[in-house]
């Protein structure tokens, strides 16, 4: 039988938490992506410990260090660059480290936030129907009928530059994919026995819906999660680097490469190839852990 | 002393291709501890008859008329807050499937326990020793252990045992069981007859079984309401209605239980299809698939006392047995 624990030992208390892991644990890429995630994460949270040097510190930069090679020693003899300085003379390790706390920030704050704010509105309008489902899901349509880029530009041109702005500005554009997927996973539970079963037991809306409905519904919006909060950071990397966003002060990924473009030509390519590649790596750890999560997540694709 | 009373009921559904009337007029009483059978096609109406019954009628269904006494109080019309306060507590719902009535991502203590608290204000302590003596009750094994665990560790079988130990827990005057033991092995479902008709005893519920299985019925229910087109076509005690049917489709019906042909002659079966109840023609719905058809059936029948059954045909089988005999 399809539903039957899957060995005999296993049958005791196994929850769903445990079997969905140990379901997870099958693809080893995906592992290496969450174990990647873990310690580009950890390095991100424990960035004032692990980086060499307080980017942001501007009394702790020295001009002459400036665009200095991978592996050049500072001036003052104090330590090593070894991805190289900015136009600043930044070490670029401390600031990849610090630019991915940042660009991790905006891409998780925005991405909970968003969640939060799609899933309810979604399963909301599942659970309510009527006009209310009506009116939510064509402002739904119309807003991903714009390119996602070219709103958070233009509201970023009206809000300005600030971590919060740009957190509002990804929270507008992508509140809509989470609310669509909430609804129409919200509408395939709401449709089946059990709900009404709820209902025949006399529990309230309220419960019915937080208990029962979108515990039920988060599945899908677990992958879809985890690819927007991918995109979160890409898009952010992309406004940072057309000079939107963040200002230069706490610069993310993105701005990094935007402030080494330059020197590209000039064979100093550091300053943008390794926050590049930092960026690279953390959206594709994201997206390994995404791909597998919507493997095991996705019923019809269930074993 | 009667516990329930339904009166011409009438539930209907809007449809892109009209109204789609589910029940057309459905009127039946049922005593404290008794056990209707309500037994019809797919599409008859007996369980949007039940549905009806605990007013979960969604929209674009609702419910056009007639009246559901419930201890003497209407429940048709009356606020979705009283309703919730009966439904659980003093009228249960038992489903079909019992893989789909159970929440797959609460453990069984979790879904009991907000059950008994979603009507009686006891602490958790006392609610979940309720769900263990539940359990204990329709016949699970160290209730306690299993209590615990989630949906998906149990069978089949087992997962109704848990359904029906959840509309067991408030002790309710009625119970709807729609086709509860129809998803399960033939085994299994002789167990949960037994346990079934034996918890109704106990508790004192009365029953509706709604099922296709005229087998069930004759181990189970009291009385007997055949439905067909969202109409009650015969009614009555059991042993009558299925020992000399009145009706020609409750004969057609009867006729289609394999265990009645002995030997090796082919089935019978009741010629023609249901017929769609979006264009329903005036007359005994009956009329294109019955053998005994005449003009007159073109004008609908009234469900009329025939002896203590009631029967909604102008030749009642008996007599058109009777006339062919003449």
């Amino acid at each position: 039988m399809a539903a039957a624990p899957r060995s005999a030992d296993t049958a005791r208390a196994e929850t769903p938490l445990a079997r969905f892991w140990s379901q997870f644990a099958e693809s080893r890429l995906a592992l290496a992506g969450l174990a990647l995630l873990v310690l580009i994460v950890g390095t991100a949270l424990l960035a004032p410990l692990v980086a060499p040097q307080n980017p942001y510190d501007l009394a702790a930069l020295d001009l002459m260090d400036s665009r200095q090679p991978p592996g050049a020693e500072a001036i003052s003899g104090k330590m090593v660059y070894r991805l190289g300085t900015d136009g600043q003379g930044r070490d670029m390790v401390s600031a990849i480290i610090y630019g991915l706390r940042v660009s991790l920030y905006v891409g998780v704050a925005s991405g909970v936030i968003a969640l939060t704010l799609g899933a309810f509105l979604g399963v909301l309008a599942a659970y309510l129907g009527g006009r209310f489902e009506q009116v939510l899901m064509r402002i739904v349509d119309i807003q991903l009928g714009f390119p996602a880029i070219l709103v958070a530009l233009i509201l970023l041109a009206v809000l300005g530059k600030g971590v919060d702005k740009i957190i509002i500005a990804l929270v507008t554009v992508q509140w809509a994919y989470y609310a669509r997927t909430a609804r129409s996973a919200a509408l395939v539970e709401r449709g089946k026995e059990y709900i009404e079963a709820a209902r025949g037991l006399g529990l309230s809306a309220g419960r019915i819906v937080l208990r029962h409905l979108l515990p039920n519904a988060l599945p899908p919006l677990i992958v879809v999660g985890t690819v927007q909060v991918a995109h979160a950071i890409a898009l952010e990397a992309t406004l940072s680097f057309l000079g939107l966003g963040l200002p230069p002060t706490e610069p993310s990924l993105g701005l990094l490469i935007a402030n080494g473009y330059e020197f590209m030509l000039s064979g100093k390519y550091w300053i943008s190839v390794y926050p590049g590649v930092a960026l690279l790596v953390t959206i594709l750890s994201i997206n390994l852990v995404g791909d597998q999560l919507r493997d095991v997540l996705n019923p019809r694709l269930a074993k | 002393m009667t516990l329930l009373e339904v009166a011409d009921l009438r539930t209907e559904f809007a449809t892109r291709d009209g109204v789609l009337r589910a029940v057309q007029g459905v009127s039946f009483s049922l005593d404290r501890g008794q056990v209707l059978g309500l037994v019809g096609e797919s599409g008859s109406g007996k369980s949007v008859t039940g549905f009806s019954i605990l007013g979960l009628i969604d929209p674009p269904g609702r419910i056009a008329g007639g009246s559901v006494r419930f201890d003497g109080e209407e429940l048709v019309g009356a606020a979705e807050e009283r309703l919730r306060a009966l439904r659980g507590k003093r009228i249960a719902m038992i489903f079909q499937d019992p893989m789909m009535t159970l929440n797959p991502v609460l453990s069984v203590e979790t879904q009991m326990v907000e059950t008994v608290l979603a009507h009686d204000k006891v602490t958790r302590q006392a609610a979940r020793a309720r769900a263990v003596d539940a359990l204990a009750r329709v016949g699970i094994a160290s209730p306690d252990e299993r209590l615990r665990q989630y949906p998906h560790q149990f069978s089949g079988g087992m997962r109704q045992r848990v359904a029906i130990a959840i509309a067991l827990l408030h002790s309710p005057d009625l119970i709807v069981a729609d086709e509860p033991t129809t998803a399960l092995d033939v085994t299994v479902q002789g167990q949960i007859l037994y346990e079934m008709q034996k918890l109704v005893r106990e508790v004192g519920s009365a029953l509706i079984w709604i099922t296709h299985d005229l087998a069930v019925i004759a181990g189970l229910a009291d009385r007997v309401a055949v439905m067909y087109a969202g109409r009650i076509v015969e009614e009555g005690e059991v042993e009558d209605v299925l020992d000399s049917p009145a009706h020609p489709y409750t004969r057609g019906l009867l006729d289609s239980v394999p265990a009645n042909n002995v030997g090796s002659g082919r089935l019978n079966q009741i010629p023609g299809m249901t017929p769609s109840l979006l264009k329903l023609a005036p007359g005994c719905a009956f009329r294109e698939r019955c053998r005994y058809a005449v003009a007159r059936c073109g004008e609908m029948p009234e469900l009329v006392a025939c002896g203590p059954r009631r029967v909604r045909c102008h030749f009642p089988v008996v007599a058109a047995a009777a006339a062919a005999a003449a």
